[in-house]
């Protein structure tokens, strides 16, 4: 459904030093450098996937998404998208997508977002009884009702969201491109859009592309992650596979019959934390058994569990100390 | 083409609905447009004390100019204002990338999207006016339907240019204020080029064709100018419009490869 075979991009930006000086010298002389913003991204995404796209601020997923629906030329590489080639951005590859973007709208302010809807509808040619069914079945999933006849600029953030996500899939897309759909969401208001799209995933074997800061829509939603640093596609496979790869530990938590020292645990792992009788451990993957064996050998154990480090965790780690490079 | 239909009547019924929210705006532009046009039915009467001509033109036909000044100013008002001007807004807000994910000619989104009826006064206004005129001067009633076309080819050259100057937006976000430049030129429309000295004229027909906004269709109304001429206005104003339809492309090759 989406292919993109070592999708590029690069930006010739100004190179502009701070400071009066350095306005002046730009005027005069200027200097620009050029940004890879995307480095040879390739990826097959298949018709109803529902695929998490991740990456710190900067990284590149915006400018990959942009390179997907069209918005911007790729400098190299090839992307094709339902059949299409996205820059051309002809009619028959738009009814088939959509894009949703959290901090922008296209509803219109002033506006009942009923009205935003009829426009939508005669843009993408939908007749008004089947306009009129799909509205009803798409605010029912949303749980939204007289929100849709309240001028937009009234309605909560979440409501707003809801609203937004209505309009970008009035004309049932095949592909929908997210970005930062719960973006500023409260929690509730979180959980019933990615409820949302889980349901339109599964009645329209929707292809979704979706990124967030959020790793509770990512777990929620997705099978399959893309992390993307620095331009690069530097994973991709299912969320589980994630710790296999830059997370070979685990955390174990033991509680002792009696107070543990420091020291004391020093050779099972490495220490998080002691409190009273309790221990949190960091155990390499291959070493757990072992040591395993070991603590319930050595030390009165009353209880003990082995978890696998949080994912948001292990995610931040990966962006931070660039184990890709 | 029904499917551009609809979407404009619904583009219309909606922005309509929008602007009768603020009513009070309806006051406030039907006295500007009372002042503006008692402020230059005075200046040319001054014009015309003590005689009967000026550079050629009678007051009644210098009044004609007026009120196709008055018209292009309502739909200029009604359209071009309300939609020309918003479309530094998609460029800065980044909510032109939803426009182009339409399945719909973008220029057509942005230059239709809204309209705004406190044009209507000038509308009325430059319409009445004009029916005045042609009575007045007892011109055959074909005189109105030569008045509908020319005023249309006029409109497409004020849309062309103007477009054209609001969509230098998506290089500099900082110029938006140039589409007034344009406003304060087509001020000279009100009255007859004849009205300048020559060197004006020169320049408010051709670098700036403020001539083929007012004074030729006057001129083709009165029977003043012939095909020939015409033939020109129609040749500019469709020329002018292609111009803009490339021009637009243009923009968004910039806009699409330069934006992050």
């Amino acid at each position: 459904m989406i292919e993109a075979d070592n999708l590029s991009k690069s930006y010739r930006v100004a190179d502009k030093q701070p400071g009066l000086m350095g306005t002046l010298r730009h005027f005069f002389r200027r200097k620009h450098k050029t940004v890879e913003a995307v480095k040879s991204v390739s990826f097959n995404i298949e018709p109803g996937e529902v695929v998490g796209f991740l990456g710190p601020n900067g990284a590149g997923k915006t400018t990959a998404l942009k390179m997907l629906t069209g918005l911007i030329h790729p400098t190299d590489g090839s992307v094709s998208v339902a059949g299409h080639r996205p820059f051309a951005r002809k009619a028959a590859f738009l009814k088939q997508i959509t894009l949703v973007m959290g901090q922008k709208q296209q509803l219109l302010w002033d506006l009942p977002a009923s009205e935003s809807l009829r426009i939508n509808a005669a843009i993408y040619d939908i007749d008004d009884t089947e306009a009129k069914r799909r509205i009803d079945t798409l605010a029912e999933m949303l749980s939204l009702d007289e929100e849709l006849t309240k001028p937009v600029r009234k309605l909560s953030l979440g409501e707003r969201m809801k609203c937004e996500l209505l309009a970008a899939l009035l004309h049932n897309p095949k592909v929908l491109f997210l970005d930062e759909p719960t973006l500023g969401l409260d929690v509730n208001a979180q959980a019933t859009v990615r409820q949302f799209l889980r349901d339109y995933n599964k009645e329209h074997e929707a292809t979704v592309l979706l990124t967030s800061h959020y790793m509770a829509d990512i777990t929620a939603l997705c099978e399959r992650v893309m992390l993307i640093h620095k331009g690069s596609l530097i994973y991709d496979g299912s969320l589980d596979g994630i710790l296999n790869q830059f997370a070979p530990y685990r955390e174990v938590k033991v509680e002792l019959a009696e107070p543990i020292t420091n020291g004391q645990m020093d050779t099972y792992g490495e220490v998080q934390s002691i409190d009273g009788r309790v221990a949190r451990l960091i155990v390499q993957r291959d070493a757990l058994t072992r040591t395993v064996d070991r603590l319930l050998a050595e030390r009165d154990v009353c209880d003990m569990t082995v978890t696998d480090p949080p994912i948001e965790e292990v995610i931040g780690r990966v962006f931070t100390d660039g184990v890709a490079d | 083409m029904t499917r551009y239909l609809r979407t404009l009547r619904r583009f219309w019924s909606a922005s309509f609905s929008a602007e009768m929210e603020y009513r009070a705006n309806f006051v406030v532009a039907t006295v500007v447009s009372v002042l503006n046009l008692v402020g230059g039915v005075f200046t040319i009467w001054l014009f015309f004390t003590g005689r009967d001509d000026l550079g050629g033109w009678s007051m009644t036909q210098a009044l004609l100019v007026m009120g196709i000044f008055t018209l292009l100013s309502g739909v200029s008002d009604a359209l071009l204002v309300p939609n020309l001007s918003r479309i530094v807004h998609f460029v800065q807000q980044g909510t032109l990338d939803y426009v182009l994910l339409k399945p719909i000619d973008s220029q057509y989104y942005l230059s239709t999207r809204n309209l705004s009826p406190w044009g209507l006064p000038n509308i009325l206004f430059g319409l009445g006016v004009i029916s005045y005129c042609v009575v007045k001067l007892d011109l055959p009633p074909s005189a109105f339907g030569i008045a509908a076309l020319a005023v249309a080819l006029a409109m497409a050259v004020v849309y062309s240019l103007w477009f054209m100057l609001a969509s230098i937006t998506i290089w500099f976000v900082k110029v938006y204020n140039v589409t007034h430049v344009l406003q304060s030129f087509m001020e000279a429309g009100k009255y007859p080029m004849s009205a300048f000295p020559h060197a004006y004229r020169v320049v408010l027909t051709f670098v700036i064709p403020v001539a083929f906004m007012t004074t030729v269709p006057a001129q083709l109304i009165l029977g003043k100018a012939g095909g020939d001429w015409f033939a020109i206005a129609a040749m500019l104003a469709v020329g002018l419009f292609i111009v803009s339809r490339l021009w637009w492309r243009f923009a968004l090759r910039f806009y699409t490869s330069a934006s992050s």
